[in-house]
């Protein structure tokens, strides 16, 4: 399965005479740095998702506002696509190029114009990085809480516009949850203020239905993130259990005990061998499952929260239960967690790295299915779970170098995703749908639901110029994908009973 | 036979507003109306969505609640609090609201500024659309990023863009130990400290100052409230403080004048404007009775980055915050591709949408 813009399915995109275009752009845009020539523009041919290349019509790399503004004027009267990247870290392909498109890359405004620790707030550029921020905070005791793993990398910009995650959501919330204000201009070069340094602003939450939309309402100039006081201690508890359903349901025991961990993760047992070869993190490599619990916040509740998480675990079954000891210990426990994904990636050429949620009292039946779904396609799948809110992300190993493969990789993955659909779950939990989950989206959502997705996008951007073929799925392509998949959870045949 | 606490009438619903998008007759969606005194007065059929109610499915362990637009809020409270659980967001009931209608305003209480917001809390909706369809968005599990945020940008929408006949929750298990507690001190020194108490983490949980005493919630495990409450000092406070602040009940609201509400950067210093404030939210939201000119109030308030909005009901014929030339441009674009017949509560939330 090809994802390319496929104009046939996609919509057809206009014809765009690259030397007019660059040549209006030196004109209209004189001090703005542009890529035109083929070896300049290879670098930007895809983001996280490098197993889809595009490239760009011209790459322009601005430094000023105005610059921006005067990119998006010139495309929109020349109805040339624009398609906006930071840190080009995003896994879905959202910041895939079109080779009839200009590629906005906003990495150079990376300034952080504004720190402010009474107020909490931070005020910065698209392009400053995620744990640049949370850095820039820390002589204040604060910190700005989604960590997406690519932090050390990502763009705040990129972050709002994916509705970026992490391993830390279910206590302290995506993005979407942790944003005060955003700057953005239209694809007219409008600028317009969504959110405000208040709580809440008047109108419609404008600033909610932003975030998320993976760059097709509008391009981001600015951000303004709350920023929190930093936990004065984290402790964290290694759970090993016998078989990944106890290890399920402890994770519901935890909740219904009133504990709502800073982070809580669960991998499968070749995601822990993996790990423990890569990392020697000191997992147990016989465990079927193995349960990280971070517990943070003040040292006396924490402790407290400990001994409850603690017996818990045991209730539940656990055969082995370890808590870090000291700092370093906690480090090496997260270490293995965190490197899961390389960690796989040594067990195989390739890995292919999916995003779903899940209602979490579905988990034992969806890990059973994976598991037949993996016999049936002959790949293997490590999972690697964020167990408190629901969002798995299982890994399926393959060899590009083998013909057929990653195809079949991708197809075992599309109906991983159909999975989570049909028990209630969602096909993108952080990663966005972008290019790469845009046949999904036909499975998540009816025809009428994407109409009016259609709908908002035509109140903000009519000509369709901003990042096409991306997040939403035309119906045509839905109509053709459709047909040979199971539809919004419903099985052909759905007046037959099924047990 | 179905109870009547527990009933599925979305297809009446749908079938009404097909009916209105027939017709092209405006509607004015309504539950209990428990917030009639907000936003503008439209005119219209009454759109009543309380046959439409019950908890459609609730599991503590997955800490996510489902239930239609007409159930009472205090039936979902009720339904939590058995649970131990709870929608951290407080939103107040002014009698009798109903889910739909705590949703469509969008209003939270005391512990706003470090829970989140009801929008914060929506995971998922069900709506009918102008284009008189049923439509499902969001989901039931915390993580969703798939398509736009209908869910979301439906909250605090006012029933402008559509009907909501569904709403999935996140909720929370009640923290193990609350305390309450006020202290003498004038709002000048309340701010500052609440401004240097925001830096550490302190369990607090809600922080007004009526004027005269800093009153303040501590929340948490046992431990982190026992050090707060040594570290801060004060007087033990009766808990119902906070729903009393929350369903305006405290003798500051009873005073005839007008009542504003100010939406300000949390560290806004004291406020000159004629009349009483009321500080809640930790310096974030200010409730003001007074006589002024809203254009003077919107003055005052607009140039330290905050906004107004009216509470008294036909005072003002902006009772919300009036927009920025672009910004109303697409508000209005929005409005009119979401609901292009233009029957969903026109008007409510300014005269053009």
């Amino acid at each position: 399965m090809n994802i390319l813009y496929d104009e046939r399915v996609d919509g057809a995109l206009p014809d765009v005479d690259k030397n007019a275009l660059l040549q209006a752009l030196r004109t209209r845009v004189p001090e703005l740095e542009i890529l035109h020539q083929q070896e300049e523009l290879k670098p930007y041919e895809c983001d996280g998702l490098s197993a889809y290349r595009t490239t760009p019509l011209l790459v322009v790399l601005p430094r000023h506002l105005d610059e921006v503004q005067g990119v998006l004027r010139v495309c929109h009267e020349r109805r040339v696509p624009v398609v906006a990247r930071g840190a080009g870290t995003g896994l879905s392909g959202g910041a895939l190029p079109l080779d009839k498109g200009v590629l906005l890359v906003m990495a150079r405004f990376n300034n952080i114009l504004h720190i402010d620790p009474a107020a909490r707030i931070a005020r910065v550029q698209p392009g400053v990085r995620n744990l640049a921020i949370s850095q820039a905070a820390a002589p204040f005791g604060l910190y700005y809480a989604p960590d997406p793993s690519s932090q050390i990398a990502c763009s705040i910009g990129g972050n709002v516009a994916e509705n970026a995650g992490g391993v830390h959501c279910l206590k302290y919330g995506l993005t979407v949850h942790n944003v005060l204000k955003v700057d953005i201009l239209t694809v007219e070069g409008e600028h317009l203020s969504l959110g405000s340094h208040a709580l809440d602003s008047p109108g419609f939450d404008l600033l909610a239905l932003f975030t998320g939309s993976e760059g097709l309402l509008g391009v981001i100039t600015e951000v303004t993130v709350k920023l929190l006081p930093k936990p004065q201690t984290a402790r964290v508890l290694l759970a090993a259990f016998d078989s990944v359903e106890k290890a399920g349901r402890a994770v519901g025991d935890i909740i219904a005990a009133g504990i709502i961990p800073g982070g809580l993760e669960m991998m499968d047992n070749l995601a822990i061998r993996a790990a423990e070869d890569f990392i020697h993190a000191g997992y147990p490599v016989d465990a079927e499952a193995i349960l990280l619990c971070e517990l943070d916040g003040v040292e006396a509740d924490v402790a407290d929260d400990c001994e409850r998480v603690r017996q818990v675990l045991q209730q539940a079954g656990a055969i082995e239960l370890r808590q870090a000891k000291d700092e370093a210990e906690r480090v090496r426990f997260w270490a293995g967690r965190k490197n899961a994904f390389p960690a796989v990636g040594r067990l195989s050429p390739d890995y292919y790295c999916m995003d779903g949620t899940i209602p979490r009292r579905e988990l034992p039946g969806v890990l059973h299915a994976i598991a037949e779904l993996s016999d049936e396609y002959g790949l293997r799948v490590a999972n690697v779970f964020h167990a408190g809110d629901g969002n798995m992300h299982p890994l399926i190993l393959f060899d590009a170098n083998q013909p057929g493969e990653l195809d079949r990789a991708e197809a075992l993955g599309g109906k991983i995703l159909e999975l989570c659909v049909k028990v209630g779950g969602s096909i993108t939990g952080e990663h966005g749908v972008g290019r790469e989950k845009i046949n999904q989206m036909c499975a998540q959502f009816n025809s009428d639901e994407l109409t009016l997705f259609h709908a908002i996008k035509a109140a903000f951007d009519p000509g369709g110029l901003l990042n096409p073929g991306k997040n939403i799925p035309t119906l045509h392509r839905c109509a053709e994908f459709g047909a040979l998949h199971v539809h919004a959870g419903q099985l052909p045949f759905p007046e037959l009973e099924r047990f | 036979m179905a109870d009547e606490g527990d009933f599925d009438d979305s297809a009446t619903l749908l079938e009404q507003v097909n009916q209105a998008l027939e017709n092209a007759t405006p509607l004015r969606i309504q539950g209990s109306n428990s917030k009639a005194f907000l936003g503008r007065t439209t005119a219209g059929e009454i759109l009543d969505t309380r046959s439409h109610r019950g908890i459609v499915s609730y599991d503590p362990t997955e800490l996510v609640i489902t239930a239609r637009c007409g159930t009472p809020l205090a039936e979902l409270r009720e339904v939590l609090a058995a649970a131990r659980q709870m929608l951290p967001c407080e939103p107040p009931s002014f009698g009798d609201a109903t889910v739909g209608g705590m949703i469509a305003c969008g209003l939270s209480g005391p512990r706003r500024p470090w829970s989140g917001s009801v929008r914060d809390f929506v995971l998922g909706t069900r709506v009918i659309s102008g284009h008189g369809k049923l439509l499902r968005f969001g989901g039931e599990v915390m993580k969703n990023v798939a398509g736009y945020d209908l869910s979301r940008l439906m909250a605090g929408s006012y029933g402008c863009l559509g009907v909501i006949t569904e709403v999935s929750l996140k909720v929370l298990p009640v923290p193990r130990q609350c305390l309450s507690i006020s202290l003498e001190m004038d709002s000048e020194r309340a701010l500052l400290l609440l401004a240097q108490w925001g830096q550490q983490p302190l369990p607090i949980s809600a922080a007004c100052h009526d004027g005269e005493r800093l009153h303040l919630r501590l929340e948490g495990g046992e431990g982190s409230v026992a050090a707060a409450h040594e570290r801060v000092g004060g007087e033990r406070l009766d808990a119902s403080y906070w729903s009393d602040l929350n369903e305006q009940r405290l003798a500051f609201f009873d005073e005839d004048q007008p009542l504003w509400r100010l939406s300000l950067p949390n560290n806004t210093p004291r406020l000159s404007l004629p009349g009483r404030q009321l500080i809640d939210w930790g310096g974030a939201q200010r409730w003001l009775k007074s006589d002024a000119q809203a254009a003077f109030i919107r003055q005052v308030v607009g140039e330290v980055g905050g906004h107004v909005s009216c509470f008294s009901h036909g005072l003002s014929d902006t009772p919300f915050e009036p927009l920025a030339p672009a910004l109303l441009r697409y508000h209005r674009s929005l409005k009119q591709q979401l609901d292009p017949r233009g029957i969903f509560n026109p008007g409510r939330l300014y005269a053009e949408l």
